[in-house]
């Protein structure tokens, strides 16, 4: 009974998460020549730190029991935004601090309405997500490219990494990769050493009892959303120096992948449980099913689809472990 | 007593909407290390003047004083920080933390960098648990525990807290007689620290175990402060219910009379073996029409989940049902209802009103359900079910195109009932029902199952309160962990046959 | 007052319908009343309201298949792929891409779109009432992976077809009036009647209140839930069928873009409460006609089409606040006492 006890989902799901990846990786590695290379794994990050960091702000929110769908929006509009500014000589250290600081006051705003008024979130970061996909068709319809040269160096500049001589162990990751290890070491410790962020988890757990312990809910719960958008334009900063260019149509339906990272990584929709470590991995799983769909020379609506069928599957499997743990703790306390 | 004043409340007033005075010039005050109980029926006021306290309700007028400086708590958050602490009946702490955490969140011990030091946190945790001879795995999540032993963790973080005032709001009701011993012993030796306790509860036992003064509310309104130990049981008794003591007994012998005169008739429902994975297991029950059969045993012995079973919302895993002599498996509540059942659940809120529907709805919703979505019932069919109902039982109500929302507990729980009496059950299943609901309505509601009883119906009746077992039922099964314990029947049935048996008394 | 208001059920569309008439106001005046003009050409109208009637019939519909799912306290974001995957299947059905064997039946092609619509909301519905995943993930798998299914169908390419008979579901005309019109008569008609004449109404606000208390009342919510997003995706692709008639082909990356936000838009401007609960139908057919002939009216102002997505968003919003009963709290906290216990009193 006692090693039944310490099955917990949250164990199960990452466990299964890092299995996953190692399983398609091998998969990938079996399937295709050049494949295992530490430059198909470096690459994961360099392709997907944006996903990644708006799937840890994502994370936040669906912890405390939340959902935003507005990121997606949020980081096209963040793209076209600095593109626009800089097309018109703004400096870039205006621009990005411009740029983050609009995403802190979407969350704010997303956040206070739905914790003050008592909003239904999937309204109000629904009704986010078409105000900033507005917004940038608003500022402009086309794609804009970048060339500030700040940007150009965030692109391109990169750093080798030799493992050894052949050329499988050679790889690289660009700087802009560096700034999602800091998101992910940032929302580690707050996760799991401020008052803040054990206050997530516990309004996740529940909201009520939150409250009645004393804890500031309000401030927990709008700080969740505000750190959603912000990692929300941070990916969307990190997304232009990825592409060099802001176009409002980036994106679509990105939030489902964000979820989906969180989701697969073991986080649980009906909040209270959940880790940004998982998030993480649960990107680079999204990434390499890219990887195999272009090595596979599908149509991209592929990974679309089966990103979506892996969530599924995720959250069927996550209520089954609710649900059995339900029935086994009922068990132990009848038996008790 | 001489002590310091620590607490004082004076002309608390606090209405809810229109009509609704929850509280009227309300007054309380709280010494230095004394336990004080506050006592009352439902609906007197204690939970609303608790709120008042501990912010989560703002009060319309009056002065609170705490160590001589008037306070204003607008959160439970504040009047933390001005040293009130609470534990409530229900746990309300975070089932997907640990108990170190759940203990110390919002105050946890930091390292030298300003995290959270994890390790202290445990250290401290374990210790401060040990006070109360409970060894726990503390880095364990909570929900791996029992109710009891959340409890006890959420009265540990209270103690902890730096508090002044304590108040415990009906903690006991899930603690074994053990784990109340150990509480007492905790509340004695934090009362000797110079805390002062407010201790809110329905056994009257313990207000004299522990207590050193009594304060009374009634109807939203003061009744008096005094010592314990000067206050015979009666008159405490008589001045909780007020005048209304005579006219309930009154009420309750004719009922008894006619519940002597019964008969009882063939066998409805028969339980044989009936387990359900997780909640009861080899239940064994009989209800015959015209029986008011009572469930009794402590909460979480399985009286709630029985009756969940029989109707069809957790399903038979073991065991045989019989319904009127034909086995049966019901898979969903409609197949009780068409086979002629009725459930009024425990939590009226949750399970039982659609608070924004109509009365007339409310009361049509499980004969419709019955029916089936194409008979629909015809507005003015609806009308004249829900008149006739707002009649027989009394709901006061303007009209039955009144939200349900809008009217007392009592009057809700009335207008399930009349939902469930328009279906023409013949197996009524009560759990809780007159819970919450002020004393009138509670004497009304128990006498209408006498009479339906006498109609023939076969009607089970759960209910925590004892006294209201004993005067409603004729024969009254205990259960215990899940199980059956016992029965008592006819001349047998007295408060202690009932609770030793719930003790555990029969097996030894 | 707003009790007073739902009583009487009718009168939930009577603050919509005074809207769209002041829209309809307030255009006749900005064009000097060639707004309200209507030609008759070859026995058939035409002018902008009839327009609005015609290009608002898909929104229409979703609409009324929307309000029940939010009725239920869900939402159902899937609609556009929803209608996406149905032009994809009518027009590739029709051009004989898929299935060849029916040799390019427009009726085989109506009824499998119809057919995959119900398929879709029942995948919906089966998440959201067996799996319990909230209804807004649940419908979003969809529609993100819906939009791909389409693609795949179509091989991601615009479709593009040739059938008179296709075309006259949004082109045709019956005694004067555009198709469209009849459709939404239809379908309105048939869930109106549903609603009103069985117990489905009462239940569905029942469920919408509370779930648990409905099914202990013996209402089976699972199966009603999964009927309610079955009826929304059945809908969704009759509107798909419209638009993809419309455009005479099937564009998989476009059709129904952003559509379910115009659809729950037009639920909110119809008076049903976004949290689930109390409903109108034939309210939110009025919303839907609000918002298509804000649209026109905007478009007619000369703002840009972008801004339109803009206001709407900002639009909900202020409906949900209007809606919300804290939101009502802190309004009367601001506005003096004195005068907020007054008009309490007068709307009692």
């Amino acid at each position: 009974m006692k090693d039944m006890k310490k099955i917990r989902i949250k164990n199960i799901s990452l466990t299964m998460t890092v299995v996953l990846f190692a399983v398609m990786f091998i998969f990938g590695s079996a399937r295709y020549d050049h494949f295992l290379s530490l430059s198909t794994f470096l690459n994961l990050f360099n392709d997907n730190a944006y996903l990644m960091i708006a799937g840890i702000g994502i994370t936040f929110v669906l912890i405390t029991g939340g959902i935003d769908i507005s990121i997606s929006s949020t980081i096209a509009f963040t793209g076209v935004f600095m593109a626009y500014c800089l097309e018109r000589g703004v400096p870039s250290f205006v621009v990005i601090p411009t740029a983050l600081i609009i995403g802190i006051i979407v969350g704010a705003v997303q956040g206070s309405l739905i914790h003050y008024f008592k909003l239904q979130p999937f309204i109000v970061t629904l009704a986010g997500q078409f105000l900033m996909r507005g917004l940038c068709v608003v500022i402009s319809e086309a794609s804009i490219p970048i060339t500030d040269p700040f940007f150009k160096f965030m692109a391109l500049g990169r750093i080798p990494i030799k493992l050894g001589e052949s050329k499988a162990l050679n790889g690289k990751i660009y700087y802009y990769v560096l700034i999602f290890v800091v998101v992910l070491v940032a929302a580690l410790f707050i996760l799991k050493k401020t008052a803040f962020g054990r206050a997530v988890y516990a309004i996740g757990g529940s909201e009520q009892s939150a409250e009645l312990m004393g804890l500031n809910v309000a401030r927990c719960k709008i700080g969740a959303y505000i750190i959603s958008s912000f990692c929300a334009s941070l990916a969307g900063v990190v997304f232009s120096f990825y592409t060099l260019a802001g176009y409002g149509l980036q994106n679509m339906g990105m939030e489902l992948d964000a979820i989906s990272s969180a989701v697969i990584g073991g986080t649980l929709l009906t909040g209270g449980v959940g880790s940004v470590f998982g998030t993480a991995v649960g990107a680079m799983i999204q990434g390499i099913i890219q990887t195999i769909v272009t090595y596979e020379n599908l149509n991209t609506w592929w990974t679309k689809v089966t990103i979506a069928g892996l969530l599924c599957f995720f959250i069927v499997m996550q209520r089954i472990i609710a649900v059995r743990a339900e029935a086994l703790k009922g068990k132990t306390a009848a038996a008790a | 007593m001489g002590k310091n004043k620590l607490l004082t409340m004076r002309g608390i007033s606090k209405s809810f909407g229109k009509a609704v005075i929850a509280l009227n010039d309300v007054q309380f005050d709280l010494e230095e290390g004394e336990i004080h109980a506050l006592l009352g029926e439902n609906g007197a006021g204690k939970s609303t003047l608790i709120k008042v306290l501990t912010g989560v309700e703002e009060r319309d007028e009056g002065e609170i004083e705490l160590c001589g400086r008037s306070i204003h708590p607008r959160s439970t958050n504040e009047a933390q920080q001005v040293g009130i602490s609470t534990v409530y009946q229900e746990v309300n702490l975070c089932p997907n933390l640990t108990v170190a955490e759940n203990i110390y969140i919002g105050r946890a011990p930091r390292t030298r960098l300003g995290g959270i030091d994890w390790n202290a946190m445990t250290r401290d945790a374990k210790e401060l648990l040990e006070k109360f001879d409970l060894r726990l795995d503390v880095t364990q999540s909570l929900d791996n525990y029992s109710v009891a032993v959340q409890q006890m963790v959420a009265i540990a973080r209270a103690s902890d807290i730096k508090a002044k005032v304590l108040i415990l709001d009906e903690p006991t009701s899930s603690l074994s007689n053990v784990e109340v011993e150990k509480l007492f012993s905790i509340m004695r030796k934090l009362r000797d620290q110079g805390m002062g306790i407010i201790f809110v509860t329905h056994f009257l036992d313990q207000v004299y175990e522990v207590t050193d003064r009594i304060t009374v509310l009634r109807n939203g309104r003061y009744v008096g402060t005094y010592k314990t130990a000067d206050l015979p049981r009666v008159e405490l008794v008589s001045k909780m219910i007020g005048k209304d003591y005579a006219v309930l007994n009154q009420a309750l012998l004719e009922g008894k009379e006619e519940k002597k005169a019964a008969k009882r008739g063939d066998v409805f429902i028969n339980m044989k073996n009936v387990s359900h994975t997780g909640s009861i297991s080899n239940m064994n029950l009989k209800i015959s029409k015209g029986e008011v059969l009572g469930l009794s045993g402590l909460l979480g012995s399985g009286r709630s989940e029985t009756a969940r079973v029989l109707f069809g919302i957790d399903q038979v895993t073991g065991g045989e049902l019989e319904i009127n002599g034909e086995k049966v498996h019901l898979q969903h509540p409609l197949d009780a209802i068409r086979r002629d059942l009725a459930f009024c659940p425990e939590n009226r809120k949750t399970e039982g009103i659609i608070a924004d529907l109509s009365i007339r709805d409310n009361i049509a919703l499980a004969l419709q359900a019955k029916k089936g979505l194409f008979k629909k019932i015809s507005k003015k069919e609806a009308q004249r079910i829900a008149d006739e109902y707002i009649e027989k039982l009394e709901i006061k109500t303007p009209s039955a195109d009144q939200l349900i929302k809008n009217l007392s507990g009592g009057n809700q729980q009335k207008v399930i009932l009349a939902r469930w009496l328009a279906t023409d059950p013949k197996l009524l299943m009560l759990d809780e029902p007159t819970r919450g609901i002020d004393i009138g309505t509670k004497a009304e509601i128990q006498k209408i199952v006498i009479d339906l009883a006498s109609q023939g119906m076969a009607v089970l009746f759960i209910s925590s309160e004892l006294d209201e077992e004993l005067r409603c039922c004729k024969r009254i099964v205990v259960l215990k962990d899940m199980e059956r314990a016992g029965e008592v029947e006819g001349d047998e049935i007295s408060e202690g046959a009932v609770m030793q048996i719930m003790a555990g008394g029969e097996e030894q | 007052m707003k009790n007073r208001l739902s009583k009487l059920s009718g009168n939930q569309a009577f603050w919509p319908v005074i809207i769209f008439l002041t829209i309809i106001l307030f255009n006749t005046i900005l064009t000097g009343g060639e707004f309200l003009s209507i030609s008759i050409v070859d026995g058939h109208f035409y002018g902008r309201i009839i327009d609005i009637f015609r290009n608002g019939g898909k929104l229409m519909i979703l609409a009324a298949g929307m309000t029940m799912v939010l009725a239920t306290g869900g939402t159902d974001i899937s609609v556009g792929s929803v209608m996406a995957i149905s032009g994809a299947i009518a027009c590739s059905i029709i051009n004989g891409n898929l299935f060849p064997q029916l040799g390019g039946s427009v009726a085989m092609a109506i009824i499998l779109a119809v057919c995959a619509g119900i398929v879709c909301g029942l995948w919906n519905g089966f998440l959201v009432s067996q799996i319990k995943i909230q209804p807004i993930v649940a419908t979003m798998i969809l529609l993100v992976a819906g939009r791909g299914i389409a693609q795949l169908i179509t091989s991601g390419k615009i479709i593009t077809i040739n059938s008179d008979a296709y075309y006259f579901i949004n082109g045709g005309y019956i005694l004067g009036l555009p198709f469209p019109l009849y459709i939404v008569l239809f379908l309105v008609g048939l869930l109106l009647l549903f609603v009103h004449r069985t117990a489905f109404g009462l239940f569905l606000e029942s469920i919408g209140c509370n779930q648990l208390a409905s099914k202990f009342a013996g209402i089976k919510v699972n199966r009603f839930l999964l009927a309610i997003y079955t009826i929304s995706g059945a809908f969704a692709s009759v509107a798909g069928l419209i638009e993809s008639a419309g455009i005479k082909g099937a564009d998989c990356n476009n059709a129904g873009l952003n559509i379910e936000l115009d659809a729950i838009l037009a639920v909110a401007i119809g008076g049903t409460n976004l949290m689930g609960g109390r409903f109108s139908i034939l309210s939110s057919v009025i919303g839907a006609l609000i918002v298509q002939s804000i649209t026109t009216t905007v478009l007619a102002l000369g703002v840009p089409a972008a801004y339109i997505r803009v206001l709407k968003a900002l639009l909900i919003i202020v409906i949900c606040l209007s809606q919300s009963g804290k939101f009502k709290q802190y309004a009367a906290k601001l506005v003096s006492g004195k005068k907020h216990v007054r008009k309490e009193a007068v709307a009692l």
